[in-house]
């Protein structure tokens, strides 16, 4: 295995979320896509500590920095979802365009 | 490349990662995408033990598979009636957003295959003590204490605001 065959998983995972997030009309599935995108994200950041630096872990500590933003990230996100839901009785984003002009 | 039964388990790891996420955005139902999105969670998890970052693998598989995953089962439940379960996909926007994710996947593809300092980095498979200790020490006893209470600062905040958010409110 060379750092090549990481980083080319990390760029699909990293497309298929960017895929989701453009093409997806429901909330929860945009979300879902962000997940991927920073699976990607930190898939790399795992990667290049190993392959460039093995003794040095610091590369894996950002790493795990990135999950617990993950969480925070996906704890605000659903409770503006469950917020959007009792407002407008949807969570497509299309029909939320309150603020239109 | 010599067939290992190393590399032979790592493919299908990276099978299963990319294969599940392919599912997670072209599936049509929204509890399906949600346990595909589990395999590939537990896929990276499995790529992150071929990195040897073992402390990471586990934070992986509980943070993500154990909490987030639930959370996002739980908004599907608490928001999709029968009618939503079902994604509606339009048919221009798949293809616009088809053509801008493959043009950034063809610009991803070209800089890994042309950046010199990344080739020839292959795995030289000497096993590295675990990682617990050490990642224990730098953080708790070393440069990234700082970051350390800044992000669990930053974790109480946002589950207080969560909290806040999402709880019903009070007329009076």
């Amino acid at each position: 295995m060379t750092l090549q065959h990481y980083l080319v998983i990390s760029a699909i995972l990293f497309t298929l979320g960017i895929f989701a997030v453009l093409t997806r009309r429901n909330a929860i599935s945009i979300l879902m896509g962000i997940e991927l995108i920073l699976n990607s994200c930190n898939l790399n950041f795992a990667a290049f500590s190993r392959f460039m630096t093995p003794a040095d872990i610091s590369g894996q500590i950002i790493a795990i920095f990135g999950i617990v933003l993950a969480a925070a990230e996906a704890a605000v996100f659903l409770a503006i979802i469950l917020a959007i839901y009792r407002e407008f009785g949807s969570i497509r984003p299309n029909e939320v365009d309150t603020l239109k002009g | 490349m010599e067939f290992t039964l190393k590399t032979f388990i790592f493919y299908g790891f990276a099978l299963m990662t990319v294969a599940s996420a392919l599912l997670v955005v072209t599936v049509r139902n929204i509890v399906h995408a949600a346990f595909s999105l589990m395999v590939t969670l537990f896929g990276v998890a499995g790529l992150y033990v071929f990195l040897q970052a073992d402390f990471l693998a586990a934070t992986q598989v509980i943070v993500y598979v154990g909490g987030i995953l639930v959370l996002i089962l739980f908004g599907v439940m608490m928001t999709s009636g029968r009618l939503e379960m079902r994604i509606h996909i339009e048919r221009g926007q798949l293809l616009l957003g088809g053509a801008v994710a493959l043009a950034l996947f063809m610009l991803l593809l070209t800089v890994i295959a042309n950046t010199p300092l990344w080739k020839n980095r292959i795995d030289d498979g000497i096993a590295l003590p675990p990682t617990t200790e050490k990642i224990g020490k730098l953080i708790l006893n070393g440069p990234f204490l700082l970051p350390f209470e800044v992000v669990s600062v930053l974790l109480l905040v946002a589950l207080i605001g969560a909290a806040l958010i999402s709880r019903k409110e009070v007329r009076d």
